[in-house]
């Protein structure tokens, strides 16, 4: 078993790989709770399709992905923010609208760019890939998630609980409402190597909502979410590396099957108590 | 959108700190935490209203017109009227929600718009997400949020007044429940915990008495007259004209302007109730159990 698990870590491209994919999942799980409780699931969603064209214009023109991928969420957001409202449509109306006129763009042009022959990774992720530098900027993006919800973690909950009170103290829902959006767009940038633009979702939206069915408090909703995210990313990667299977898939497989068993034990615990 | 983003931009100007002498003109996001404070200002009224004219934006009739009203420190004060009078747009205007279209409205001397520490609201359960996540303790902490501002965390102090709120509230035993499982009556004296622990010298509760039990009417009667004796302001919206007589003294009459002002018994003549509510548009028989009663 120990030699099971020592094995592949021998290899420095795995240990890369699973260190890029733990700081994913500190990411990932640190906003979750947000995403899944201000019932922004769609609006991520969205983010990680619309980055596609920003991902392909810094391949074909040789400058750092983060820079395109996060170009084209601003853009995004901004679009998005700027539709929403615009004769009585809510913001899904408008997320529809951008997020597949991005996605088909990234198409296009993905088409166009014949020597960009295998983006299969960006739609797939391929998390055995990443470089050296890619390790550092998803650590410095997870790092910078953690410490910018630590410290404006307040201000979060109350925008998120009641807006009104918000304004009333001073604060600005919507300037609020945008950071966390940036972070959203900074962490499903990072997070399109491990498991793909496709996939991404799944982890900004899965482990909040297995934790959300065994506790009802943030916090610990938060810690959970990274603890179900880190065991997912760990548990894929290497089912991926033994089995073969695709790293991306393999980890959001492992996520649902969490998610699955979290909720059969929450349906057996009420049932019980219902019994008694 | 791009207005949007000026005023944002604009914003930025003072980011981080005080608000002293910020203009109703200018965007009022950021004023934010202690450094923001107002102390009341020596024998000023508690909430002083003169020629307050709004209408929401794109829309032509007045909401609220020619509106003065004055509230001394220490006085409760309901403030009655039917659905659509602008009760709850005054409440907003007062805690600085909604921008004024012109007229006054100060808060112990200053202007309503930048003094965020004196004044507190109950709202209308409506504006809240109920399932959000978030424990009793975590919202009535929220009321010392306007205390801290960016970056500070919770004192032994604040911690302190969370608990001293929720004790008065009776709700102690609650704290690490989720809000959203609470009953009706539970959650608003979550909500009324909320202001208490904010420590604000004018309290507006908008309709406070929908849906709640009888228990937790009579507490929130008490703690409001309590609170009136330390000195403190309360204004209530209702349109539950039976409580009046028991519990105010003092109520206003809002049909949009100030219909009329001054003891309870004077406020509630039945030319006011037909006036407010539009009776003698009614046959004369509808009326008169309304009236006799």
């Amino acid at each position: 078993m120990v030699e099971w698990i020592m094995e592949p870590l021998g290899y420095s491209f795995f240990l890369r790989g699973l260190f890029a994919g733990l700081a994913v999942s500190v990411a990932c799980g640190m906003l979750s709770g947000f995403i899944v409780w201000r019932g922004m699931a769609f609006l991520g969603d969205a983010l990680a399709h619309a980055i596609l064209p920003g991902i392909v214009v810094s391949v074909m023109f040789g400058f750092s992905m983060f820079l395109g991928a996060m170009g084209a969420a601003v853009v995004s957001v901004v679009a998005i923010g700027a539709i929403t409202g615009q004769r009585g449509f809510k913001d899904d109306t408008a997320i529809g609208v951008i997020f597949t006129g991005a996605f088909a763009l990234g198409i296009v042009l993905m088409n166009r760019v014949s020597t960009f022959k295998d983006l299969s990774h960006i739609l797939f992720g391929s998390i055995l890939g990443v470089g050296t530098g890619d390790v550092t900027a998803i650590a410095a993006v997870a790092l910078i998630v953690v410490i910018m919800v630590s410290l404006f973690y307040k201000e979060l909950l109350v925008t998120s609980f009641d807006p009104t009170h918000a304004i009333a103290i001073g604060l600005s829902p919507t300037v609020i409402q945008y950071g966390l959006l940036f972070l959203v767009a900074a962490t499903t940038v990072i997070s399109v190597q491990t498991v793909g633009v496709v996939l991404v979702l799944a982890l900004l939206v899965t482990p909040a909502a297995a934790a959300s069915l065994l506790s009802k408090n943030l916090p610990v909703i938060i810690v959970m979410s990274i603890g179900f995210a880190a065991f997912s990313v760990l548990a894929g990667f290497y089912a991926s590396y033994y089995l073969d299977l695709a790293s991306g898939a393999a980890i959001v497989l492992t996520l649902t099957l969490v998610f699955s068993a979290v909720f059969a034990m929450a349906k057996v615990k009420a049932g019980l108590l219902r019994k008694q | 959108m791009l207005q949007k983003l000026l005023k944002v931009l604009a914003a930025w100007k003072e980011p981080f700190n005080g608000c002293k002498g910020l203009s109703v003109k200018k965007p009022r996001i950021f004023c934010y935490g202690a450094s923001c404070d107002h102390p009341p200002v020596a024998d000023t009224p508690a909430l002083y209203l003169k020629d307050v004219m709004f209408r929401y934006a794109g829309t032509e009739s007045m909401v609220l017109n020619n509106v003065s009203v004055s509230i001394q420190p220490g006085e409760k004060v309901a403030l009655v009227g039917p659905n659509g009078a602008g009760k709850s747009t005054l409440m907003k205007l007062i805690l600085g929600l909604e921008k004024l279209e012109s007229g006054t409205i100060n808060i112990y001397g200053h202007n309503a718009a930048s003094c965020r520490h004196r004044v507190a609201m109950v709202p209308q359960k409506s504006s809240i997400d109920w399932s959000f996540p978030v424990t009793v303790r975590q919202v009535v902490l929220m009321g010392r949020y306007v205390h801290l501002g960016w970056f500070r965390r919770p004192s032994v102090a604040d911690i302190a007044a969370v608990d001293r709120a929720m004790e008065a509230m009776e709700i102690a035993d609650l704290a690490s429940r989720q809000v959203g499982a609470l009953s009706g009556g539970q959650q608003q004296r979550v909500m009324l915990a909320r202001t208490l622990a904010h420590d604000a010298d004018l309290l507006l509760l908008d309709e406070p008495l929908n849906h709640v039990d009888i228990a937790t009417q009579e507490l929130m009667f008490h703690t409001i007259e309590s609170l009136c004796k330390e000195g403190k302001s309360v204004l209530v919206s209702t349109h539950d004209l039976g409580i009046l007589t028991v519990h105010f003294s003092r109520a206003l009459f809002l049909d949009k302007s100030i219909i009329a002002d001054g003891p309870v018994k004077k406020v509630l003549t039945p030319e006011n109730i037909a006036r407010a509510y539009g009776f003698e548009f009614h046959k004369e028989g509808e009326l008169k159990p309304w009236l006799n009663g």
